[in-house]
């Protein structure tokens, strides 16, 4: 048990797990995990400490704003109904928050992938003067003068001297074992559960229209694609990093696992429901000189087919993981 | 020639002079201590702007360009330090990343301990973070991000900074700031730079700690082969074409000055 001493501020953490609940899942036939912790050796107190960093508001420059603000698990690890996140001062980003799950799959992150490794990810969010606008010294700085998190960090890594190196670590820790592989579809697919005949239906169609990008098991291909959004770009996504004029316009092709729990959708979130993205598909495909070729023209669907590949979508929902005690805030629970 | 020929011819003569009067550079001493065979070797950078020593903020300097300016930051990666001795053996240190920072004169000398004795003819590093340490997450000591050194909307190493203000520059407060990155493809701002010793050598053994001194040179940065005009450029904060151009200067700010043994 963590100690209950020298805590008048920060409520106590809840009991610690079986050491044996941490640990890497590899679903059945997914692919290996591109970061499977082989440089960050996974243990009980490194997520306990990767998850009280994620819920902790210290983080922020005025210790109002958690990673957790802008990432709720009850939505995925999203943010539920914010086309934008408000960060410190009330600001605004630029762009959708999108969901933590299955993150030791990707190689890059964000939805321009400017970030090349899950241990520095969180080095745009706790910087950025619209997020959390901290310093990472003055974190590192904050965090070792808690008696709390020193023990934390001791429990961890065997050492009081909390520096930015093991902050990050600990995080990826907790990160990296938000896997999400428990939705119905995944249950369907274990021969455990049957579809209904319009999610079966929207399951065939998907995997017609859809699946070369949102490729199963991932429900990405991991690419930067143009999916028609705008003629003129006003934010040039993956091009802003790489500066080539092919990526102009392109974003992270996104994961639709839990898409139904984590509107709303884009890397603007400029659509509130999955019908606004079915009709965008259809009817409101836009061209441009990056636009992806298979889009050009729209995907043609009937509107029931769109119903259905909604319900399929629905199936994608996974509610194990957005209930998993394990990933639950460890200042209010 | 960026380097004006009269100073060199006066250099070499120098460097000739102290080589002509050290102890001759394959008698190496032998170690005092049973079975100790490595010894230390210690590396000084002194900031330049030309001739003068970098005085930060309150110097005012002219470039080649004749746009006036002060320096406020000037910080830099050097890593991969490699040591080739007169039989051609190479020590290369272990873990070997250095900020060294204009502001914080305790990081422009440091000691390469466990350096085996021997008398050393050249050494090798590079201006910056090699590519592997800017894709291998979460790093410490100098590589912690929290040294300023680090972009996070597109991950990786700024491996030079140069900050200061000049009435040239068209940047709304006349800043300069120029933050050099990239450590991929031709994106790359990574040089790998050889200073030569000219003739000098750096005998390391149980009782000298060599001491090598370096200039590095801020007009050497601003200059040869692209003069940077103020008005023109003054602000880099991404890879690509300017940090390109500021980096092909920066190959060779660095020249040894001279080497202590003793």
């Amino acid at each position: 048990m963590i100690a209950l001493n020298a805590c008048e501020v920060d409520p106590p953490i809840k009991e610690e797990l079986p050491s044996d609940n941490i640990h890497l899942v590899v679903p059945e036939g997914w692919p290996a995990p591109h970061y499977d912790f082989s440089t960050n050796p996974l243990t009980q107190d490194g997520f306990i400490l990767g998850r009280k960093l994620f819920y902790d508001t210290k983080l922020s420059r005025d210790n109002t704003i958690s990673c957790a603000s802008c990432h709720q698990q009850f939505a995925a690890f999203s943010h539920l109904d914010h086309r934008l996140s408000h960060g410190i001062y009330g600001l605004f980003g630029t762009r959708n928050a999108p969901g933590l799950y299955n993150l030791n799959w990707q190689t890059d992150f964000m939805w321009d992938g400017g970030i090349n490794h899950i241990e520095v990810q969180p080095t745009a969010p706790l910087t950025n003067p619209v997020e959390m606008d901290e310093t990472i010294a003055n974190v590192v700085y904050k965090l070792q003068n808690d008696p709390d998190y020193r023990e934390m960090f001791n429990k961890a890594f065997g050492t009081t001297t909390v520096t930015s190196q093991l902050m990050f670590k600990a995080m990826a820790q907790f990160m990296g074992m938000l896997v999400s592989y428990n939705s119905r579809y995944d249950l369907y697919m274990r021969g455990r559960t049957t579809l209904s005949a319009s999610e079966s239906n929207g399951l065939s169609l998907f995997q017609s229209h859809c699946s070369n990008c949102h490729t199963p098991p991932l429900f990405t291909n991991s690419q930067y694609l143009n999916n028609g959004l705008d003629t003129a770009f006003a934010d040039a996504g993956r091009g802003i990093i790489t500066g080539n004029p092919p990526d102009m316009g392109t974003f992270k092709v996104p994961s639709l696992r839990n898409v139904a729990l984590s509107q709303p959708y884009m890397h603007d979130g400029r659509f509130g429901t999955l019908q606004e993205v079915l009709s965008h598909y259809v009817s409101g495909i836009k061209n441009s000189a990056t636009l992806h070729p298979s889009l050009a023209g729209g995907i043609s669907l009937t509107a029931q087919e769109q119903n259905d590949i909604i319900a399929f979508l629905k199936t994608l929902s996974d509610y194990t993981f957005i209930h998993d005690k394990r990933f639950n805030d460890p200042f209010y629970n | 020639m960026k380097t004006i020929k009269l100073l060199s011819i006066a250099f070499i003569a120098f460097s000739l002079s102290i080589s002509s009067c050290k102890k001759d550079p394959d008698e190496t001493p032998a170690p005092e201590t049973p079975g100790v065979t490595t010894g230390n070797l210690a590396l000084h950078f002194e900031n330049m702007v030309g001739d003068s020593s970098l005085v930060l903020n309150t110097q005012h300097y002219v470039n080649m360009h004749n746009d006036t300016f002060n320096v406020t930051k000037f910080n830099y990666y050097i890593s991969n330090i490699k040591l080739t001795r007169s039989d051609l053996s190479v020590y290369t240190e272990p873990e070997s990343y250095h900020l060294l920072k204009a502001d914080d004169a305790g990081s422009l000398d440091f000691i390469l301990p466990n350096v085996p004795f021997g008398t050393y003819t050249s050494i090798q590093f590079m201006i910056g973070v090699d590519s592997a340490r800017n894709v291998s997450g979460a790093q410490t000591g100098a590589l912690d991000p929290a040294n300023g050194m680090f972009w996070s909307w597109s991950t990786g190493y700024i491996m030079a900074k140069l900050e200061g203000t000049s009435p040239q520059s068209t940047e709304s407060t006349h800043l300069i700031v120029m933050h050099m990155g990239g450590f991929s493809g031709a994106n790359s701002v990574l040089r790998t730079v050889s200073p030569s010793f000219n003739s000098a050598t750096a005998n390391v053994s149980s009782t000298v700690t060599p001491e090598i001194h370096f200039k590095v040179d801020v007009q050497e940065m601003l200059s040869a082969p692209n003069t940077i005009d103020f008005s023109v450029l003054n602000t880099i904060h991404m890879p690509g074409a300017s940090a390109k151009l500021v980096a092909d200067n920066y190959a060779d700010m660095f020249s040894v000055e001279h080497i202590h043994n003793d």
